[in-house]
């Protein structure tokens, strides 16, 4: 192999890696980094969004449109989940811990129950495309393309809207946005739809490339969980670089010794994350900042 | 003598409800009912009964380091998963004569709390707390548990012993207690009962003990406020770390029961569900006294029996639903609420109350 398609391989493994830990993280991000609440049930928002979007695609809906459908139920499941729980625990971080998990499991059995174990998927559009002697799937490209959008309308949102400047006030100091006449119990409720939609989004974009099961929310959850500690609190400072660094180890040790080595050096890389910079990444660049 | 009365007066104190001779006089009642229990039911039935039994130990621990301690962990399957491939591993290999399950089980357990130590060291000693503690224990636990599902090929042995993926690993003996004309084997009934009802009330009463102590009045103290507890000088650190250890080896001490109930472990033990589990009996029941732990886990598992064979799809379901409501609803658990009211009733409120 020469060293332009060593190179290829190189660079198109870390894109992989870098779309899936982006995208699975940022719902779960968001959440955490604006309210300080961590989702449990983060992977079956990415479930539903996945499962919505092959059943809308299977009525007839080209893919596009199918994961936007997915991305819009995960919001309204979003806020309906947020209206009935999650509102009541703000004072209790460790609960929402507790009940999300609680809501995972229903979700989880409660699909078994009403879907089935399986569903019938769709297939990976945009066939492949070949590089010295080995053949790519365009559809991760257009994954790793996502991620940067995903990315890039999440700072245009919260740097450039007033729902994102309002956001934003509500979570540094919530007394004075609501002194300021900012309804921040609507807000809350709209950042936890916009992380739930996020979560959906992610589902809808893998659900062409993966098993439809009700289980499915499990494979992401663990990358995105180990994104969000390392990252910390910021989206932009945090969870996009501790994608960029992880999505390296990922797919160094998964290229040296299979997928299973790729997820334990995950967990070994945030191990001693969490022991050199408690507070993740973002935590350390603002620390720098100021 | 005069040490031995002060340890044994740590059995009543701040930090465990119930107190006075109303109380142990229905602590006797429930030893003296759970002992003569195999009398009046049969082998089958016991042998179920030590399956909750062997349950009881994890959510003890789970009391103690979430409950007590305050750091929420989703680690405790993990521990549990290590000591039981633990103890069947050991015992696959050097077999259970001279009494070895008994070394098998320690070593196990050992293990484990070794494990603990380990993680914990990261952990506490990082400074991480709160929502990121729950987190990076369940990445583990999931790590393991994929880990262990992907060893179905021949390659993954240890010694004698496969690991054999998925299917889980089986054919382990049972705990064995060496004695003079014969080793007593304790299959899963009326033997194996008396050995995890001693060894349960053993363990209940020495974290009760270990909980009214100096040691047990810190954690308490560091889970009320970390802040403070570090300005009067303890290494709030050091105790966490401690904890969670000791919490670590009561999960190990129900993986090798379990083990050795079942002579089968499975990777899914470790799973998100098997995670959740022990979480609900816990909350359900009331995380910050033991008594109330231990008398809510067996409640909830009675109650999740029954569920699972009238309708066995929707057992899940409810428990999820159990844990969502008790948290909204009563958050400091049912069954701690329920002892808490008892209490005030009780004339034993001049001593002290709880």
């Amino acid at each position: 192999m020469d060293i332009a398609s060593l190179v290829f391989s190189s660079l198109y493994q870390f894109g992989d890696a870098f779309a899936f830990l982006v995208l699975s993280a940022c719902g779960l991000a968001v959440i955490f980094g604006m309210m300080g609440v961590i989702n449990l049930a983060h992977g079956e928002f990415i479930m539903c969004g996945a499962y919505v979007t092959v059943a809308s695609a299977h009525a007839g809906l080209p893919l596009p449109l199918a994961i936007a459908a997915g991305t819009i139920v995960s919001a309204l499941v979003g806020v309906l989940v947020e209206l009935v729980v999650i509102r009541h625990l703000y004072e209790r971080p460790l609960d929402t811990i507790v009940a999300t998990w609680g809501l995972s499991l229903i979700a989880t059995q409660g699909t078994l129950i009403a879907l089935g174990s399986s569903m019938q998927g769709v297939g990976t559009p945009f066939g492949s495309f070949q590089v010295g002697n080995y053949s790519y799937s365009v559809y991760r490209l257009v994954l790793f393309a996502s991620a940067l959008a995903v990315l890039g309308g999440l700072y245009a949102l919260f740097n450039w809207t007033r729902f994102g400047v309002i956001a934003r006030a509500t979570i540094q100091v919530p007394q004075m946005a609501a002194a300021l006449g900012v309804d921040t119990r609507l807000i809350y409720s709209l950042t936890f739809a916009c992380g739930a939609g996020l979560a959906g989004l992610a589902g809808g974009l893998y659900a062409p490339t993966m098993t439809l099961v009700p289980t499915m929310g499990a494979t992401f959850i663990m990358e995105a969980f180990v994104t969000v500690v390392v990252g910390g609190a910021d989206v932009f400072l945090g969870t996009a670089p501790a994608g960029a660094v992880l999505a390296v180890v990922k797919s160094a040790m998964t290229s040296w010794q299979g997928q299973l080595f790729g997820q334990i050096g995950l967990l070994v890389a945030v191990i001693f994350v969490i022991r050199i910079l408690p507070k993740g990444l973002s935590g350390f660049l603002l620390r720098e900042r100021t | 003598m005069n040490s031995l009365l002060r340890i044994l007066g740590h059995l009543e104190g701040p930090q465990t409800v119930g107190r006075g001779p109303l109380f142990w006089a229905l602590f006797a009642v429930a030893l003296v009912a759970a002992c003569a229990y195999p009398a009046f039911s049969d082998g089958y039935t016991v042998g179920n009964t030590v399956y909750f039994f062997t349950w009881v130990f994890i959510a003890l621990s789970l009391c103690l380091i979430w409950g007590y301690g305050g750091s929420l962990s989703f680690g405790q399957t993990a521990f549990f998963g290590i000591a039981g491939y633990g103890y069947g591993i050991l015992t696959i290999n050097y077999g259970s004569a001279y009494g070895f399950t008994l070394v098998a089980m320690l070593l196990a357990i050992a293990v484990a709390a070794l494990f603990a130590l380990l993680l914990g060291y990261f952990m506490f000693f990082g400074r991480i707390s709160g929502v990121f503690l729950g987190i990076v224990t369940l990445a583990v636990t999931l790590m393991l548990e994929r880990f262990m599902a992907q060893t179905a090929g021949p390659e993954w042995h240890v010694g004698t012993a496969r690991l054999n993926g998925f299917n889980g690993m089986s054919g382990m003996p049972p705990i064995t207690i060496p004695w003079p004309g014969g080793s007593i084997v304790l299959f899963a009934d009326i033997g194996l009962y008396y050995f995890v009802l001693g060894l349960l009330v053993l363990v209940y009463l020495g974290l009760r003990i270990l909980m009214n102590s100096a040691f047990g009045n810190v954690v308490v103290a560091i889970r009320e406020n970390p802040e403070r507890a570090e300005m009067l000088g303890y290494d709030v650190r050091k105790y966490q770390l401690i904890t969670f250890v000791i919490g670590a080896a009561l999960a190990g001490t129900s993986g090798v029961l379990y083990t050795a109930w079942g002579q089968y472990i499975t990777p899914s033990s470790m799973g998100m569900t098997a995670a959740a589990l022990p979480l609900i009996w816990v909350a359900v029941g009331g995380r910050s006294d033991l008594t109330s732990t231990l008398v809510g886990t067996l409640t909830v598992l009675l109650v999740f029996q029954a569920l699972t064979i009238y309708g066995s799809q929707y057992a899940l379901v409810c428990m999820g639903l159990l844990l969502v409501l008790t948290v909204l609803l009563a958050p400091n658990g049912l069954v701690l609420g329920l002892m808490r009211l008892l209490a005030r009733l009780s004339p034993s409120r001049r001593t002290g109350g709880v």
